[in-house]
């Protein structure tokens, strides 16, 4: 059985998001996708579902829902305080929410991009083979208040309630960082203070992309303002204008002339998306080699993930225990997140 | 400390390959933009199209080069890197005949006036008046170099010499979608409403990105395009009767 999830309260920067749209960059249309690729995947492995469904993205903050008919929820990404009907829910856990109930989410405790999952999906129409809202290219709709979203069937309902432990990546940390098309173009000097910097995330940033702030000289090539076009991809680490750094997320734009020092390994993204303004972050570079070593396919991480969940437990105390970290730091997420134009 | 994977293969310049992070890499055949290097890369993408090689996820050009995106669990870096070299070897891409199946577009176009403000400012650059530009523009036989900044939205090159004008050193006001700007020997149709440092000289009603429909891409890389002027009478006329997002045009194939 399918029914709807019915929005009450929106936050300004919601949308249904999966893994996007591969394949269009010939076009001009990056993939787009979830910010937080990691968790979309622990939605998926906690509902013991296709990581392919689409989820809710909450950006900052979330809103309040209701179901039309009994639902599994999961609850993953930036931690935000979350209730239903008044009685808080456990993040990166699964739980039932019944016909009616109101399901609060409010603002994030930790990190930016929080994502509500629902058992079955949300099964908004495709376009181009993905439900992922791409504000950029104006593909899909923002979530509004009175809004409907239709929801799949959920074959795995009786399934008792399961809890994924997830490591903290809403605190920033060093990225792994891998060469890319102007890598070769930076010297050597330049290549050694990026990796020596300490980096912090500014309040400018969103879908396409987060700026940097560091002190010291921009981190700029010979020829900075007059590199031909090249292809640009998620990840990639675009001094802009005269050498401010920004990291490429999902909505970037496909070509570009800045030139790119490098770029993350895919694996460390989740760490730049989730970084709140404020955040440390610190660059080294590695091998492919390297990289692919500690790098698993998306099935390999379906497949870990799938491992390490446990029985969630509805001990009043183990549930305190549970909630514990996201009382930790308690930093809100700012509200920059709207569909601006970098 | 390993930027240095980056570099190019020892003995060559070009084509050079470049590792682009953990799943891609670059094929680029030149680092200016000149219609041979143009024509290697769209033939070459052409190739890796029919050679369907197991582990390839996408193929893209931009100007000068090819991107490949593979999956690094079921084709290693080596083996593409082999793969690539020996397709390389193999022909003389600067020489290569472009992809078949190319179209050749005829887009509707008002110049100057409201339709294109900048028109008087960019043809004083390109050192002729007002009209010679507009038949100078309106004659030229373009191809669609990439499609890039956003979906759907062709660079089309390459103009005379003359018009190797740069863009202003700011953004201009909004420019409006399906209008038409040039800077650098190229001309952008643009696909939405944006701030630009191109310079606004036309505006057509070919909108190359729509997303509801079927073809949500009209142009391809490689399809040619010729902008032949219309006036305002006629311009209105033919968005009046449109419901294509096409403005009027008409395409047929290269032959």
């Amino acid at each position: 059985m399918s029914g709807s999830l019915i929005v009450h309260q929106a936050g300004p920067a919601l949308s249904v998001q999966d893994f996007g749209r591969p394949g269009y960059m010939a076009f001009g249309l990056s993939q787009g996708g979830a910010a937080d690729r990691l968790a979309l995947a622990e939605g998926a492995a906690l509902l013991g579902q296709g990581p392919e469904l689409a989820a809710l993205e909450m950006a900052g903050v979330g809103g309040t829902f209701e179901a039309s008919q009994d639902i599994r929820i999961a609850l993953t990404g930036a931690p935000m305080t979350a209730s239903v009907d008044g009685q808080p829910l456990v993040w990166n856990a699964t739980q039932t929410v019944r016909a009616g109930q109101r399901i609060s989410i409010g603002a994030a405790l930790k990190g930016i991009y929080g994502y509500l999952h629902i058992g079955g999906g949300i099964a908004t129409p495709q376009q181009l083979g993905s439900r992922s809202h791409h504000i950029v290219a104006g593909i899909g709709a923002p979530i509004k208040p009175g809004m409907n979203l239709p929801i799949g069937a959920d074959p795995n309902f009786e399934r008792p309630d399961q809890r994924l432990p997830v490591s903290d990546r809403f605190s920033g940390g060093t990225l792994r960082v891998l060469p890319s098309a102007q890598t070769h173009r930076f010297s050597k000097a330049e290549i050694t203070r990026f990796e020596s910097t300490e980096f912090i995330r500014t309040p400018r940033g969103n879908r396409q992309g987060v700026q940097l702030g560091f002190d010291g000289a921009p981190f700029s090539t010979e020829q900075q303002l007059s590199i031909l076009s090249e292809i640009m991809v998620t990840g990639d680490i675009q001094m802009i204008g005269e050498g401010i750094p920004f990291v490429l997320l999902p909505e970037c734009q496909t070509t570009g002339g800045y030139p790119r020092i490098g770029t993350v390994v895919p694996g460390d993204l989740p760490l730049v998306a989730q970084a709140t303004p404020g955040t440390r972050l610190r660059f080294r570079f590695v091998t492919v080699e390297a990289a692919l070593e500690t790098s698993a396919s998306s099935a390999q991480v379906q497949s870990d993930l799938k491992r390490a969940m446990q029985p969630l437990i509805r001990d009043p105390r183990e549930i305190r225990d549970l909630l514990s970290y996201q009382l930790i730091g308690g930093v809100t997420a700012g509200m920059e997140l709207g569909a601006d134009d970098d | 400390m390993n930027a240095e994977t980056s570099k190019s293969d020892p003995g060559r310049e070009f084509p050079r390959l470049t590792n682009i992070g953990l799943s891609g890499i670059l094929v680029t055949f030149s680092d200016e933009l000149s219609e041979p290097a143009n024509r290697a890369a769209l033939a070459f993408r052409a190739r890796l199209g029919t050679e369907s090689w197991d582990g390839v996820e996408e193929t893209t050009t931009s100007l000068t080069s090819v991107y490949i995106r593979f999956d690094p669990s079921h084709l290693s870096h080596e083996a593409i890197r082999k793969s690539l070299i020996a397709l390389i070897e193999s022909e003389d891409w600067f020489a290569s005949s472009l992809p078949r199946k190319r179209r050749l577009w005829h887009i509707p176009t008002v110049y100057g006036g409201s339709f294109g403000p900048q028109l008087p400012d960019a043809a004083a650059l390109a050192q002729m008046s007002a009209s010679e530009a507009i038949s100078q523009i309106s004659s030229q036989r373009l191809r669609v170099l990439t499609i890039g900044f956003a979906p759907g939205q062709p660079y089309l090159g390459t103009l005379p010499e003359a018009w190797d004008i740069p863009r202003q050193s700011g953004l201009s006001a909004q420019i409006p979608a399906c209008a038409l700007a040039v800077a650098i020997r190229q001309l952008v149709l643009f696909t939405a409403q944006t701030p630009t440092g191109w310079r606004h000289i036309a505006q057509t009603g070919f909108q190359g990105f729509r997303p509801e429909t079927e073809t949500p891409f009209a142009l391809r890389p490689g399809d040619e395009v010729m902008f032949p002027q219309v006036n305002e009478e006629a311009f209105a006329n033919i968005l009046a009767g449109d419901r294509s997002d096409n403005g009027g045009a008409v395409w047929e194939y290269i032959k």
